[in-house]
Order: C-alpha cells, then structure tokens, then sequence
C-alpha cells in the first residue's frame, strides 16, 4: 500500500470517528447531565466531580412520571400488537392471493402513503369526539390500528414464501388462517421484529394526536407529559434531562435488541425500488 | 327416484363436505383478512377526506358548531399574512435541511462503504442513534443545548468559532431557523445515510470491475457507476425528507417553548394548522390549510419525480 492511501484512509478514519463523536456528544451530554446536581449542571467539566441523583428524585415528586411511563408502555404495546396483526394480515391477503378488487386496494394505500396525516386531524378529531372517544386510548389507538406502511412491508416480505409450502398445508388439510398462523407468521419473523420497532417508535414519540385527545393529566404519555414539564419548570434543567433520558431508554434498549432487523426493515421497500 | 336414501351421489361425503367449505373458506380469506384495514380505512381514512373538503368550506367553531362560508376561507388564506409566513418558514427550513441532509447522508455513506474505514458497524450505530429519539425529545434536549452563555452547542461554537457565548438561537427571530435545520440535521443525516448505504451496497460490483477495466478513475466510476446505481433511492430518499420536512411541527413547537416564537420566526403551515384548528377552534379553516398544504406537498412530490426522471423507464 503506497503511503498516499495510507494518509487518505487515515484521514477518512479520522474524519468519521470526529463526525461520530460530535453526533453522540448531545446525547453522552444527557446521560451525564441527569447525574449532575443543579449547581453542577452547566459546568465546564462534561461529567459531574460527584454524581448526584437529585434530578431523579425531584423528577419522581414534581409529577407522576412512573404513571406517565405506564401509559406509553401501554399505548405502545396496545399499537404494535394491534397494527401488527391487522397489518400482516392485510399483507399476506395482498401478496398471496388473487381476489377482485386486489388492484384498486394497492392504488388506495399508495394514495394515502401521500397525504400528509394532518389533512385529517380536524374531521378525525370531530369524529372521535362524536364517538365519545376523546380523552380516552381507544381514540388513540383505534383510528392508527392498521398501518399502510405496515401492509406494504409485509406484503413484500410474504411474496417471497414459496407458494409451494402454501400449497402443501392446504393439502393437508390447514385452513387459511392457521396457514397465515403457524406458516406465514413464523417465516417473517424478522419482519416482525422489524415492524414492531418501527410501530413501537411510532407510537412511543407520538404527540401532535394523543396532545389532541388526551386532557387528563393523568392518562398522559410522555412526549405530552414532558412537555408540561417544560412549560411548569423552565428552570429545573436536570430534571427536564432526567425525563428525556427515562423517556428515551427504552427505544434504546429495543433497539439493541432488534437492530439488524430494524434496518432490514426500513430499507426493504427502498432499495427494490 | 327421491326415495333412494342410499345413493351416494345425492348426499355428499364427508370428505366432499369438507373440501366445500375448503373451497369456500379460500375464496373468502382474502376478503376477510383485508377487511379490517378497509373498515378502519374507510372509518378514518375516507370519511376524514371528504369530511374535510367539506369543513374546508365552513367556518367552525369547535366541533359542534359549523356556518358555511363557501370560498370565504380560501380567500381569507390568500390575504393571511400569518399564513404566508408559515408557509415561506416551512419551506426554507425544507430547503435548506434537505439541501444540506442528501449531501453529506450521501458522503458519509459513501465513506462508511469505502474499504479503507474501520468498524463501520459501530460508525453506522452512532450516526443513526439520534434518530431513535422522537422530535419531542430532541426539542427538549436542544432547547436546553441552545441556552445562551451555558449551552453546549453555543460553547462548541465559541471554541471553534468564536461565536459570542450569549448567541441566544431560540430567542432571536433571525437564528430561530439556522437552529431548526442545524438540530434536524443532526437527527436526520444519520437516517437517510442508511438508506444510501443500503443503496451502495446493492449497486453490481461487476460493474466497477468493467469501469476499471476500462480505465474509469474513482470520479468517473462514481458518475456513471455509482450515481445511475442509486438514482431510484437517492429519489425516494430526496421526495421522503422534503414530505418530512413539510410537516415539520413538534420540533420547533417544543423548542420554542409551545409558540411560533420570536416574531413568528419557528411558525410552519402544520403548526399554523394545529393553532388555528385546536387552540382557536376553527376546525374549517384548519382544513383549508391542510389542503393547501397536501396540495402542496403532492406537487412538489411529482415535480422532483419529473425533474430526476423517476417516471422514466419503467420502475
């Protein structure tokens, strides 16, 4: 190797170690921060001299956080199950059988791909609100419980199953459920993997919607209850950190159980083309 | 001839029964496993749409109380100064992130594939990581990073840059944007550069092999290699982060402490939507100015499709 590459792979080396690290400072500044007593917060020195779980303890006797965690874990949960069946369903339905009006639901879900969500917020809002469903998760949930993205990730997945071993369970007498059931679902297990962190993220950074409907404090998810938070204590910087931080450590723990199958997932429809 | 309870021609067997209901229970599935989609898609996908081309036309307040109006919100929207303002806002933080996201998504990813980088897994980890914190908690962590004198990017600045250290970014209309773009910068990079790299490593080695062979240098190959080899998701990937960029909401919303900010400087059209509909109460014009804005998005959509000649050649 000539010493000009050795210089440029240095060079290259370098250049994206100092990108990673200016890329990971903000959030290696949270994690610290949150073990920083108030007076330490906006010190020079990036880690505290003595670590202090204030901001902790304060977080947990100004609001309900543990209430608010409960909730999103619900709300979360509740969604990715629910968009996970009615989404794999919907995309076995689509990539394995020939029915009538097959084409015209595909031309629908591509349409709706492209209208931004917003556009409906004030009718669906007007629904909900008929329906007796405001401040409550079923208006969370219900009207996101299947997912167009969701249905077209599944449905790629599924084409490729051969229709072989489709064929031989009905041969045997399988019914067409139990066919998706203990066939289908258990070959795309890592498009599910990858489809419940992306439904799970979803749902868990959500707040324009659950901001709308949900009022009581008490049913509150954390991106809205954080935001209260904001707005009640600008001051108490460390505490505001130690929220975002608990806020944020279980995306991050998911995602370093499902990473490989996260980015399968997301670049799946992409890169076909 | 019906009293021939024996012949088996007339009552079917077991076996036929079954394979009836078999045949019956196939041509339904299909049906059956789309309808919970459709029911929900028709409940609050379809009925929302045309609910709002109707609301478009009334002036609302709440959602009890409905007056028609005809194009009066239309007209309204075309002398909204506060409009306007949402609108130029949204589309110079799209311009600029996307302007500034696709390069530098794009160099990265073509460093990260590069031979000569080390632990390009790890490298590919941390510049995605930002992306698993939702626009909520980004906007929490950067408004207390924005802080004037204390924060860290105005320490950071300072150090390399000399920039004074009470820049106050979230409170001077004219820094409120550089913040949007520069804090959706670091949240955004790292997603679109997977995209590319996925794109990257799907392009045909063989055809860098025949590039060499004869005799295309690094720049040439990447011109007529690599660029041809990634067009189809560097398109999806520019049309994704413009549609992004355009509903653009939470992250000035928190940053800006639930405002517009200094002289409206942070308002964008869904912010403006999410004003007007939800905190003054009138649900028509909100959808007058979400129309507007799916109108919008679709034309610019098609216009970049066009101009990068997505549409030729087949998909």
């Amino acid at each position: 190797m000539s010493i000009f590459h050795r210089i440029v792979r240095f060079v290259v080396n370098l250049f994206l170690l100092a990108f990673a690290a200016l890329t990971l400072t903000p959030m290696v500044w949270l994690l610290a921060a949150t073990l920083k007593s108030p007076d330490d917060l906006f010190s020079y020195t990036f880690f505290a001299p003595r670590i202090s779980t204030f901001n902790f303890r304060d977080l947990f006797s100004t609001v309900p956080f543990h209430r608010y965690m409960i909730n999103s874990i619900f709300v979360a949960s509740t969604m990715v199950v629910v968009q996970l069946f009615f989404s794999s369903l919907a995309g076995f339905a689509l990539a394995k059988y020939e029915f009538k009006g097959k084409k015209p639901i595909m031309i629908l879900m591509l349409s709706t791909m492209m209208l931004p969500s917003q556009v409906l917020m004030a009718p669906l809002y007007e629904l909900i609100y008929r329906m007796g469903l405001v401040d409550s998760y079923a208006g969370l949930v219900v009207p996101g419980a299947v997912s167009v993205f969701g249905i077209f990730l599944f449905r790629q997945s599924i084409l490729q199953v051969p229709d072989e071993l489709l064929h031989a369970a009905r041969i045997d007498g399988c019914s067409e459920f139990r066919i998706y059931w203990d066939i289908v679902m258990p070959v795309s297990r890592p498009m599910i993997g990858a489809f419940c962190l992306i439904s799970f993220m979803g749902t868990w950074n959500s707040f324009l919607w659950p901001q709308i409907i949900l009022h009581k404090t008490e049913r509150f998810t954390l991106p809205i209850a954080l935001n209260q938070l904001v707005g009640l204590y600008q001051q108490q910087y460390g505490t505001l950190m130690a929220g975002t931080f608990l806020s944020v450590l279980p995306v991050i723990i998911l995602f370093m159980l499902l990473q490989k199958e996260f980015i399968a997932g997301l670049t799946a429809g992409a890169v076909k083309g | 001839m019906a009293t021939r309870p024996t012949d088996i021609s007339l009552t079917p067997t077991r076996a036929a029964r079954t394979s009836r209901w078999f045949v019956l229970q196939y041509k339904m599935a299909p049906y059956l496993f789309v309808s919970p989609f459709l029911i929900l898609f028709f409940t609050f996908g379809a009925y929302p749409i045309v609910k709002s081309l109707i609301l478009a036309f009334y002036a609302t307040n709440g959602p009890k109380s409905a007056v028609f109006v005809g194009l009066e919100n239309f007209r309204f929207l075309l002398s909204d100064s506060d409009f306007h303002k949402a609108v130029w806002n949204t589309a110079v933080f799209a311009f600029w992130s996307v302007f500034l996201q696709l390069p530098l998504s794009l160099g990265l990813a073509l460093l990260l594939n590069s031979r000569w980088v080390r632990g390009r897994e790890l490298l590919r980890l941390a510049f995605f990581s930002p992306n698993l914190l939702g626009q909520v908690f980004v906007g929490v962590l950067f408004s207390v990073l924005f802080i004037p004198q204390y924060g860290l990017v105005n320490r950071f600045l300072h150090f390399v840059a000399g920039v004074p250290l009470d820049t106050k970014w979230l409170a001077n209309p004219n820094l409120v944007m550089p913040a949007l773009v520069l804090t959706s910068l670091w949240m955004y990079v790292g997603f679109n550069m997977i995209y590319f790299l996925a794109a990257l490593q799907a392009v045909d080695k063989d055809l860098y092999e025949a590039a060499t062979v004869d005799g295309a240098n690094a720049w040439h190959q990447f011109w007529a290699v690599t660029l041809p080899g990634i067009k189809p998701v560097a398109v999806f990937v520019l049309v994704m982060s413009t549609i992004g960029s355009f509903q653009l909401f939470e992250l000035p919303w928190i940053m800006l402490n639930n405002s517009a900010g200094p002289d409206q400087a942070g308002l964008t059209i869904v912010m403006y939507l999410y004003q007007t509909g939800f905190v003054t109460g009138d649900l028509g014009y909100a959808s007058t100015v979400g129309w507007t804005l799916a109108l919008g998005v679709l034309m610019i959509s098609l216009f970049q499709m066009r101009v990068t000649g997505a549409w030729k050649g087949g998909d």
